[in-house]
C-alpha cells in the first residue's frame, strides 16, 4: 500500500493527499492526534510537489506516537506533566524516516507513559475505536492505531513494552510488529520499561510494515542495546510452505473469549492449507509472565520516571517553593492515576529488604520465560496464538479495574521479557470487532515472521475490511 | 592514637579525560559559562541514552591495578536512584555488585614512622552530578542555581577499609593516592572539585560517622581532628556517639549533623539496563602492560640507579612531574648532586613560593649543578642564582653569575690574597701559633672579604693554615 502511495505521489501531489487527511482529523471522532505538525508537514509536501525525492517513502505522511521524541514538535507522552516539552532533537527512527523522504504529520495518543491497553489514561482524553467509538482502540499506541485503521494516516509509529504495538493493532484490525529487543534503536523514544521496550510500525499491510523495518532497523551507537547486523526485509517472501508452527496449549483455553479463539484457529488452518504443519508447543511458564512483567515494568518506570521534576522543562504549578516541596506538588499534579501506582509499586518492589523479593525474582522468571520460548524454537519456526484474548472492551468499562486491564496483556508481555519479535496481523472478526492473530518468532528471525504473516494475508480478505463508523 | 579508626570514600574525577562518561561533551568546563557543556544526554533529556565512554574504563582499570585491585571479569554498571536538583535524571549511573576493581592496597608511610599497607576495598565508576551555587550561604539562600557543566563528568570512587589510624595518616594516604592518579595521566589535582573526600571515622567501640564531602586534603585532616575530639568529649561525658551522617563547614571548621541512621537513603540501586554489561578481562593485559613505572617502583630504582639517599628518592618521586624533572637533570649533571639540589633546595624554594616544578627549567638546574660540581660557584651563590631565576624569572644562571659577581674567585686570585693576608695581619698569625684557632678564622674572613665572597670559605681555610704553617 505504501509502495502504490508512494508511486501515486510522485505522479500527483503529496500537499494534496497531505491536506485531505488533516480535513478528514479536523472532523474525526476518534481523538487519535495530540498534535498535528500541520506547517511543517504542508511546507515539507510542497517541497516534495516541487521536487520530488527518492527515498523509500519520499513525500508519504506518517504519524508519530506522542513517546517518540521528534525535534519541534511536543512530546509530552500524554501526560501533563511534559506538557509544553519540545526536544530539541530527533529520535533515531525520526531521523531515519525523515531520510527516506516520511514527512511527519504529527503526534498521537497514548495512555499515559505508556502504561495501559486502551490509551484511556491520556491527559488528552481516551481515543476511540474506528470499528465502535464506544470501544476502546486498545493501548498504549491506541492513537497510532486509530489513525491508521480509520484513514487518517498511511502509516504510524508506536511502541510496545508489554504489547503497546501488537494489541492497539489488534483491537483496531491492522499489522503491528515488536521487533527483536535491539533491533530498532530506542534513542529519543521516552523510556518506560527500558529493558522490554522496541519502537514498531503499525500499517495495513504486512508488506507496509516491512518497509518501515527495512527503514528503522539497524545499529545505532546511541543505543548501546543496539545490535549489529544486515537487516534485509524486503522482499518478503510469501510462502507458508514447510513453515513449522507452535500453537503453545497455554494460550488458549480459560479466559480467552470463544469467537477470538475460532478465529486464530481459522487463522492457523488457514496457514496449514498454505503447507506449513503445526504442533502443539508448551510454553510452561506462561503463567507467571505476568506478574514479573509488571514488576520489572515498574520498577524501571518508577527509576525513568524521576528525571521528571519540572526543574528543566514540563510542568511548573503555582510558586516555587523549597526544593522537595515544589518538586512533590508538580509530581502529584503532573502525573495521573495509573502512572503514580506504577511509580508507587516499583519503588516498593526496588526498596531494601524487598528487591530479592520482587524485582531479582521477576529477573529469574524472565530467564525461565526466555528458555521456554528457546526450547520451542528448537521444534518449531514460529509460535502462533491470539494477541489478546478479547476484543476490544467498552470504554470505561475497566478502567477502575486496573487488575482485569493487566489481565488481557498475558499472551503479549511473554514475548517482551523474551526479547523475541511478534507481529500482530488481522485474522477476523469476534463480532463487528477485529481480532489479531500473533506471530512469534525467534531473535532477529523477523524475516520468517513477516514471510508467514504475509502468506497468511495475501490468502485472507481481513486487511481489506475498512471500519464504516468513520 | 591507636584508638582512632578512619576509612575514606574517595571522589576522583577523571578529568584528564576529553569527554564525559556517557556522552560526548568536553570535559573542559573550569572556566566556561553555565551550563554550555551539555546535550540531550548529560541533561537527562527524555529518550536521551548513555553511551559509555570506554576510555573512562580504560583509566579505571589503570587505576585498579596501580592499587594493586582485582579487576572483575565482567562489570555492570547500577543506578543509584534520589531526587536532588543537581541530579537531572533522578538516578546516578553507578556501579553496585561487580564493581571495576575490588580488594587492593598501596604502603604509606604510618605516624608509628614504619611503612604499612592500606587496604583498599573496591574502586568503581560513576558519573558526576551538576553544582548548585547558592545565593548566599546554603541556610540562607534566597534561591539556588545549578550548573550542569560538570553533570556527567567520570569520577571513580575509591573505597579504603578502615585501616587509617589517624588525621595525619589520612593525609598521607590521600598524598600517595594522588601521587599514583598523577603517575597514571588520568588526573589533574590543580582543577577545582577534582577530588572530594567522605571519611568515617570512630573510636574503638564506638559507633561510626560519617562526614561528606570534605574537599581539599587540609580539609580532611581538619574534618577528621574536629570529629576525633568531638567524639572523645562525647565519650568523657558518658555521651554515646550515634551513628549519622555529618557536613563539614570549612569556615567554621566544624562538622554539624546532617542526617541521622534512621533518615538514611534507601538508594534502590539496580542494574542500569541501557549499559549492556561488559567483559573487561580481556582489556586487562594490554593496560597492565602499558602501566606507567610507579610511585614505589621509581623510588626504589633511584635508590639503585642513582645512589641516592632514600628520603631524596622519596622526596623526588612524590609527584611525576618532579621525578622526570629530577631525571632531565640527572642526564646532564652529576645525578647524586642534582638529588640533592633539587630535593633540598628547589623544592623548598618552589613551596615557599607556592610554585610547582613547571617554574623552573630543567637546563638551568643542570647549569647550576654542573657549576657547583667544576666549583665555579659557590653554595650560597647557587642558593641565590635559583631564587633569582624564580622571583625574576629571566636570564641563565650564567648570566646572572655576571650579572650578581658570583663566579667563585679564580685560585690564584684566592692565593694571592691568602698570602697578603697572611703578611698583613701578623698579630693574628702570632696568636694562630700561640694556640688560638679562633686567630685562623680572622684571616680566613679577611681573604673572604678580598675575595669579596666568591672564595670557598672551606678551600680557604686550608690555604691559611698551609700558609701559617709555612712561615
Amino acid at each position: 500500500m505504501l509502495a502504490e502511495l508512494r508511486e501515486q505521489l510522485q505522479a500527483g501531489s503529496a500537499e494534496e493527499y497531505l491536506c485531505k487527511l488533516f480535513e478528514k482529523i479536523e472532523k474525526s471522532k476518534l481523538n487519535g492526534f495530540t498534535t498535528l505538525a500541520r506547517e511543517s508537514a504542508i511546507l515539507e509536501a510542497r517541497e516534495f510537489d516541487r521536487s520530488p525525492g527518492h527515498g523509500l517513502l519520499a513525500g508519504v505522511p506518517i504519524a508519530i506516537k506522542e513517546c517518540i521524541s521528534t525535534k519541534g514538535i511536543q512530546t509530552c507522552c500524554s501526560s501533563r506533566i511534559l506538557q509544553g516539552y519540545i526536544p530539541p532533537y530527533n529520535a533515531h527512527v525520526v531521523e531515519r524516516l525523515k531520510a527516506e523522504g516520511a514527512i511527519i504529520m504529527g503526534k498521537t495518543n497514548m495512555d499515559e507513559f505508556a502504561m495501559g491497553s486502551s490509551t484511556e489514561t491520556s491527559c488528552f482524553g481516551p481515543t476511540k475505536n474506528p470499528w465502535d467509538l464506544r470501544a476502546v482502540p486498545g493501548g498504549s499506541s491506541g492513537g497510532s492505531a486509530a489513525v491508521v485503521a480509520g484513514g487518517e494516516a498511511p502509516c504510524a509509529l508506536g511502541s510496545d513494552t508489554g504489547g503497546s504495538v501488537r494489541c492497539p493493532a489488534s483491537f483496531c484490525g491492522i499489522v503491528g510488529l515488536k521487533p527483536t529487543y535491539g533491533l530498532v534503536s530506542r534513542y529519543g523514544l521516552v523510556s518506560y520499561a527500558n529493558s522490554l521496550e522496541q519502537i514498531g510500525p503499525l500499517t495495513h499491510t504486512v508488506e507496509d510494515t516491512a518497509l518501515l523495518m527495512q527503514i528503522m532497523a539497524g545499529h545505532d551507537g546511541r543505543d548501546t542495546t543496539s545490535a549489529k547486523g544486515k537487516c534485509d526485509y524486503l522482499p518478503i517472501k510469501e510462502d507458508a510452505a514447510g513453515l513449522k508452527i507452535g500453537i503453545p496449549k497455554e494460550y488458549f483455553g480459560e479466559g480467552v473469549n470463544k469467537d477470538v479463539e475460532k478465529a486464530v484457529w481459522d487463522a492457523i488452518h488457514t496457514l496449514e492449507s498454505l503447507g506449513a504443519t503445526w504442533q502443539e508447543v508448551s510454553l510452561p511458564h506462561t503463567k507467571h509472565a505476568l506478574a514479573a512483567y509488571y514488576v520489572i515494568a515498574m520498577s524501571e518506570a518508577s527509576s525513568n520516571l524521576a528525571r521528571f521534576d519540572g526543574l528543566r522543562y514540563g510542568l511548573r504549578v503555582g510558586e516555587d517553593k523549597d526544593w522537595h516541596t515544589t518538586f512533590s506538588e508538580i509530581r502529584a499534579k503532573g502525573f495521573g492515576p495509573e502512572v503514580k501506582r506504577r511509580i508507587l509499586l516499583g519503588t516498593y518492589a526496588l526498596s531494601a529488604g524487598y528487591y530479592g523479593r520482587y524485582y531479582l525474582k521477576a529477573l529469574k522468571v524472565r530467564t525461565l520465560i526466555k528458555e521456554d520460548f528457546l526450547r520451542a524454537f528448537k521444534d518449531v519456526d514460529l509460535v502462533a496464538g491470539p494477541t489478546m484474548p478479547i476484543p476490544a472492551f467498552k470504554i470505561g468499562e475497566r478502567i477502575n479495574d486496573p487488575l482485569s486491564l493487566y489481565l488481557a496483556d498475558v499472551f503479549t508481555v511473554p514475548i517482551n521479557l523474551a526479547g523475541v519479535p511478534a507481529i500482530s496481523v488481522p485474522c477476523g472478526f469476534a463480532g463487528h470487532l477485529p481480532v489479531g492473530l500473533q506471530l512469534i518468532g525467534k531473535h532477529f528471525d523477523e524475516a520468517t515472521v513477516l514471510q508467514a504473516a504475509q502468506a497468511f494475508e495475501a490468502a485472507t480478505p481481513f486487511h481489506e475490511k475498512k471500519p464504516e463508523v468513520v | 592514637m591507636d584508638d582512632v579508626i578512619i576509612g575514606l570514600e574517595i571522589h576522583v574525577q577523571l578529568n584528564k579525560l576529553h569527554s564525559k562518561m556517557f556522552c560526548g561533551c568536553s570535559t573542559a568546563y573550569h572556566d566556561s559559562e553555565p551550563n554550555t557543556h551539555t546535550c540531550p544526554i548529560c541533561l537527562g533529556l527524555p529518550g536521551s541514552l548513555p553511551v559509555l565512554n570506554r576510555k573512562a574504563v580504560e583509566s579505571g582499570i589503570k587505576v585498579g591495578l596501580a592499587l594493586n585491585c582485582t579487576i572483575e571479569e565482567e562489570t555492570l554498571f547500577y543506578r543509584k536512584n534520589y531526587y536532588y536538583p543537581d541530579l537531572p535524571k533522578g538516578f546516578q549511573i553507578s556501579q553496585y555488585d561487580f564493581p571495576l576493581a575490588t580488594k587492593g592496597h598501596i604502603m604509606i608511610l604510618g605516624d608509628d614512622g614504619a611503612e604499612r599497607d592500606i587496604r583498599i576495598n573496591r574502586a568503581h565508576m560513576e558519573e558526576d552530578p551538576g553544582r548548585l551555587v547558592h545565593a548566599g550561604t546554603i541556610d540562607k539562600a534566597k534561591y539556588t542555581m545549578v550548573d550542569y557543566n560538570r553533570c556527567g563528568m567520570p569520577l571513580l570512587e575509591v573505597v579504603t577499609e578502615p585501616d587509617l589510624c589517624s588525621p595525619k595518616e589520612a593525609r598521607v594516604f590521600l598524598d600517595k593516592l594522588k601521587s599514583i592518579l598523577e603517575y597514571l595521566d588520568v588526573f589533574d589535582g590543580s582543577l577545582e572539585g577534582s577530588m572530594r573526600v567522605d571519611a568515617n571515622i570512630s573510636l574503638r567501640g564506638g559507633d561510626r560517622t560519617e562526614v561528606k564531602n570534605i574537599s581539599g586534603f587540609k580539609g580532611v585532616e581538619k574534618a577528621l581532628s574536629y570529629e576525633i575530639t568531638r567524639q572523645k568529649n562525647m565519650q568523657r561525658r558518658n555521651i554515646k556517639v550515634v551513628q549519622e551522617t555529618r557536613h563539614f563547614d570549612e569556615i567554621r571548621n566544624i562538622t554539624v549533623s546532617i542526617r541521622s541512621k534512621v533518615g538514611a537513603h534507601d538508594y534502590r540501586y539496580f542494574p542500569e539496563c541501557d549499559l549492556v554489561p561488559m567483559r573487561i578481562a580481556s582489556w586487562v593485559p594490554a593496560i597492565k602492560a602499558a602501566l606507567p613505572e610507579l610511585p614505589d617502583s621509581k623510588r626504589e630504582r633511584f635508590v639503585k640507579e642513582y645512589c641516592l639517599a632514600d628520603d631524596h628518592a622519596k622526596s623526588l618521586t612524590s609527584e611525576i612531574k618532579v621525578a622526570n624533572f629530577y631525571e632531565a637533570v640527572a642526564a646532564k649533571a652529576s645525578a647524586k648532586l642534582a638529588a640533592v639540589w633539587i630535593a633540598d633546595v628547589l623544592k623548598g624554594e618552589l613551596n615557599y613560593r607556592d610554585l610547582g616544578i613547571e617554574s623552573f627549567r630543567e637546563e638551568h638546574m643542570a647549569e647550576i649543578v654542573n657549576m657547583l660540581e667544576a666549583c665555579k660557584i659557590t653554595e650560597d651563590g647557587a642558593v641565590e642564582i635559583i631564587r633569582t631565576l624564580l622571583d625574576k624569572k629571566c636570564g641563565s644562571p650564567a648570566e646572572i653569575v655576571v650579572s650578581k659577581g658570583l663566579g667563585k674567585a679564580e685560585d690564584d686570585a684566592v692565593q694571592k690574597a691568602v698570602r697578603e693576608a697572611v703578611a698583613e695581619n701578623a698579630a693574628a698569625v702570632a696568636d694562630y701559633r700561640a694556640g688560638s684557632e679562633r686567630s685562623l678564622n680572622f684571616i680566613v674572613g679577611q681573604v673572604m672579604k678580598k675575595t669579596r665572597g666568591k672564595a670557598d670559605p672551606g678551600e680557604v681555610h686550608k690555604l691559611v693554615k698551609a700558609e701559617v704553617e709555612k712561615i
